[in-house]
């Protein structure tokens, strides 16, 4: 009996959705374990304004896959309600990041103290994030575009209107305060991205607790027409899915200007909307739409910066980065294809069948 | 095989599991013939027509072929083609952004080289012949419908086919794009092309058939000359008319006539939308059940779609207990109390993924607002009791609706909108699919439902389950209302007659 209930609870974990981000997580840490156990060593230090922080490969994880996390929630819900992904995600950092810079220093690029509150600037840089988000939920919900046609305009030209809005200046902001969003707060050794990308995750958890956000977009995803006929706007809830994307995205660029006090325009989240989407995937989500878990995106997004991280650690040069991390990403993304899965249930059945037939004989 | 038979099946059996799809069916088609074929929904004309194309591979009988001694086997598509039996779908099959000639021609060459004009020439050539208006560099999506469809029609025929079946080829034409499409058949015919004709449209089986086959329930019911089966016969036919024993359930449901002078439920004047149905008005009283009838493609459907603002509304009025309301989408329809259960199941109505329980409570939790969901605890608690009332056989509430028979998927709709407690409710095709102990126990809730106070649009394409439980049928033909039956005239004979329409 005890051996029944062992056996439920294992095929059960095969069948989550979790199992694979956990599972390349934990391959992740054993590989470095046996490579080298110092990535785990988390040591407390003090940073050249003599604030005390955390060193560790551990902390770096945490630190630098925040706004992949952030980017993974709104990526999902795009993902699951359109079918489609976002790449449009990294020139829109940079235009938010850019209007914040603007906000901030106004048109002195040099200025010694700032134009207006940081919290101005944010909500600034939010309303035009979300306002670019829902110029491509338009193209999608409305025109019918492809999801990655449509945001392959805002690909192209992002760059340069984020350029443009600073007259292609570079302006430094001198505000220690800045720094905050992408640092430390003096005393506190955890950095703040984390703390952002927690309060993200936990906003969206209670929106999707106490709204119908979930069920609307997997509704949509799946089946449209039916949605439709439910009295369901798609259009609406496609548009509503890229907007809450322009806010996600709004939030990435604070913490990106932030960790530089300045922006580059080419460089600044160069192909994160890549790592983003395959966080969704890694995530075991469906990219043509459709059921989604959150959790399992958000993860998945970690298990993609543990990755980076582990492959900066063994001095991989960054510009041979991509290829090992593709050759990584082809064999999770194979291992979680469903086919790939059904068929390992079937093996797993068998082995089983043999097995209880030797307990018999 | 007949000295001028062309084509000849014997005993065709296809069974599907659990369906027995085809029964020893006869067809023959002569020499330059016009042959319809025709059936309701689920009569086994596409079946036939797909074992003829090799799409499914028949389970038992013969199929002969004139030149061909003995049995013809036709194991794929190919094989049909190269047989020379070719067929024309109702969507054009063809690609829109090729030349004319390219999608004459696309497939057939052998070689890795083309010959450009040499293929222009006999392109023009084919054309000619047919008389159809369109050149050989026109690119194909600037033909109109029709020309793309004798287009279509032009390559079959040019692969020197021996038999054409054109699978309701006429449904998105226009009256006089379907004029021409009959020349082109007529001419065909001429040339001694053997042609099966499906179509729901009876006016133009008896404008341009030599002949009809019909067929009803997977068997064969007959074949006859079109001079020697009037159309109230051909209806009678397809139809069937075996009067059931359980015609008296709705006597024991009690009359629930509508008193005179009350305020309908919801009234309609001069409704139409985009999907080319003629305005037409309506009504329905409280705890009344009416119905839609008419064959397939008359405009049942269409109709109640445009009440519910399924489809876009060009014009007419909504009236909602004789307030006039302004119905956009279906959800300004689910405000006023309108519930509508889609005719295609799988298209419109399953959201497949997502459980029983999310399928159940999604058009009330739509109704109830985006910041109000259910508590979890609530949403068990409706679901289990839904399942319950319904008898839905489902392993749990979490079970994705895909995974549950076609019947249980429909009482899992039927719940969803049960549990939005509408005034007025559409079911389009309730029954369609699903076991006859289902179909029965869907009537009998109609009936239940209707002597609550529930006002319920019936729509099946089986007569004898409107005539069990409407009280008024509402009767369609070529997407016009043609009459509305209630009282003594409600039996077979006089609704067949109104369908059929035209000589009587």
């Amino acid at each position: 009996m005890e051996r029944i209930k062992q056996r439920f609870v294992i095929s059960n974990i095969f069948r989550n959705q979790l199992f694979i981000p956990i599972a390349a997580l934990l391959i992740i840490f054993i590989f470095n374990l046996i490579a080298d156990p110092g990535f785990f060593k988390v040591t407390l230090g003090y940073n050249n304004a003599g604030n005390p922080l955390l060193n560790g490969y551990l902390i770096t994880i945490l630190d630098y896959g925040s706004e992949l996390a952030i980017l993974a929630i709104g990526m999902t819900l795009v993902t699951a309600a359109s079918g489609g992904q976002d790449i449009s995600v990294g020139a829109a950092i940079a235009i938010a990041g850019s209007v914040i810079l603007r906000v901030l220093c106004g048109s002195d690029s040099r200025s010694e103290e700032l134009h207006a509150p940081i919290i101005v600037a944010f909500l600034i840089a939010c309303v035009v994030a979300a306002l670019f988000g829902a110029f491509n939920g338009v193209l999608v919900a409305v025109f019918k575009i492809q999801p990655m046609v449509a945001t392959l305009i805002l690909y192209t030209a992002g760059r340069s209107i984020a350029a443009w809005i600073n007259n292609n200046e570079l302006p430094i902001v001198n505000d220690v305060r800045f720094t905050y969003f992408g640092g430390l707060i003096p005393g506190i050794p955890i950095p703040v991205p984390f703390f952002i990308a927690a309060i993200c995750v936990a906003i969206i958890f209670l929106v999707l607790k106490f709204t119908t956000l979930g069920l609307y977009t997997q509704a949509v995803g799946i089946n449209e027409r039916a949605a439709k006929l439910n009295g369901l706007n798609p259009v609406a809830i496609k548009i509503l899915t890229f907007v809450i994307l322009g806010l996600c995205v709004a939030v990435c660029g604070l913490i990106k200007t932030s960790r530089l006090s300045t922006i580059n325009y080419s460089v600044i989240a160069k192909d994160i909307e890549m790592d983003a989407i395959l966080a969704v995937a890694l995530g075991g989500n469906a990219l043509g739409g459709g059921k989604f878990n959150m959790w399992a995106s958000i993860l998945g997004a970690y298990v993609i910066q543990a990755l980076t991280t582990t492959l900066y650690k063994f001095n991989v040069k960054s510009n041979a980065l991509p290829a090992y991390k593709a050759v990584v990403v082809i064999i999770l993304v194979v291992a979680s294809a469903p086919i790939v899965r059904e068929k390992a249930q079937e093996i797993v059945k068998k082995l089983r069948a043999g097995r209880v037939e030797k307990e018999v004989a | 095989m007949k000295d001028n038979a062309v084509l000849e099946m014997k005993g065709i059996d296809k069974v599907f599991p659990g369906v027995r799809a085809l029964q020893n069916v006869d067809f023959t088609l002569c020499e330059g013939e016009i042959h319809a074929l025709m059936g309701e929904n689920g009569a086994g004309k596409s079946t036939l027509i797909k074992v003829l194309t090799g799409v499914y591979v028949k389970d038992g009988g013969q199929i002969f072929l004139k030149g061909h001694d003995g049995e013809v086997h036709i194991k794929s598509p190919q094989d049909a083609q190269n047989l020379g039996i070719s067929t024309v779908y109702q969507e054009i099959t063809l690609c829109p952004n090729l030349s004319v000639a390219e999608n004459m021609f696309i497939g057939r060459s052998k070689s890795a080289t083309l010959n450009w004009s040499q293929m222009n020439k006999a392109t023009t050539e084919i054309l000619q012949s047919l008389d159809i208006p369109a050149t050989a560099t026109m690119q194909l999506s600037n033909c109109s419908i029709a020309v793309q469809q004798m287009i279509a029609i032009a390559r079959a025929v040019d692969m020197e086919c021996k038999v054409l079946i054109l699978d309701e080829p006429t449904s998105s034409l226009d009256d006089n794009e379907v004029a021409k499409l009959f020349k082109l058949m007529r001419d065909l015919k001429a040339k001694g092309v053997g042609i099966i004709f499906v179509t729901h449209f009876l006016d133009q089986v008896y404008e341009v058939c030599d002949k009809i086959t019909v067929l009803r329930d997977g068997q064969l019911v007959g074949e006859y000359e079109i001079e020697k089966l009037p159309r109230l016969e051909l209806v009678s036919k397809m139809l069937g008319k075996e009067m059931d024993d359980l015609s008296e359930i709705k006597e024991s449901s009690g009359e629930t006539q509508a008193v005179k002078d009350e305020v309908p439920v919801v009234e309609v004047e001069g409704l139409y939308s985009n999907t080319g149905i003629k305005p037409f008005d309506f009504y329905i009283n409280k705890g009344e059940v009416n119905g839609f009838t008419g064959l397939l493609g008359s405009g049942r459907s269409e109709c109640v779609r445009a009440i519910f603002g399924a489809d876009r509304v060009v014009g007419g009025t909504v009236k909602v207990n004789g307030k006039e309301v302004k119905i956009k989408a279906p959800i300004d329809a689910m405000k006023n109390g309108i519930g509508y259960l889609p005719e295609d199941r799988k298209v419109d109505g399953i959201i497949g993924d997502l459980s029983v329980r999310e399928n159940i409570l999604l058009a009330a939790q739509v109704l109830k607002g985006f910041l109000k969901p259910y508590k979890k605890s609530e949403q068990y608690k409706l679901a289990q009791e839904y399942i319950r009332m319904l008898s839905i056989k489902t392993a749990s509430e979490d079970t994705p609706i895909k995974s549950l028979s076609g019947g249980n998927q429909q009482k899992v709709i039927l719940a969803r909108w049960l549990l939005t407690h509408p005034e007025y409710l559409i079911l389009d095709e309730p029954t369609r699919g699903i076991d006859i102990g289902t179909k029965v126990d869907i009537q009998k809730l109609v009936l239940k439902l209707a002597g609550e106070g529930m006002s319920v649009t019936f729509i099946s394409s089986e007569t004898d389950e409107m005539l069990r439980t409407c009280s008024r049928l509402i009767v369609m033909r070529d997407l016009n209302k043609v009459g509305e039956l209630s009282g003594d005239d409600l039996n077979q004979s006089k609704i067949m007659s109104t369908i059929a329409g035209g000589d009587k």
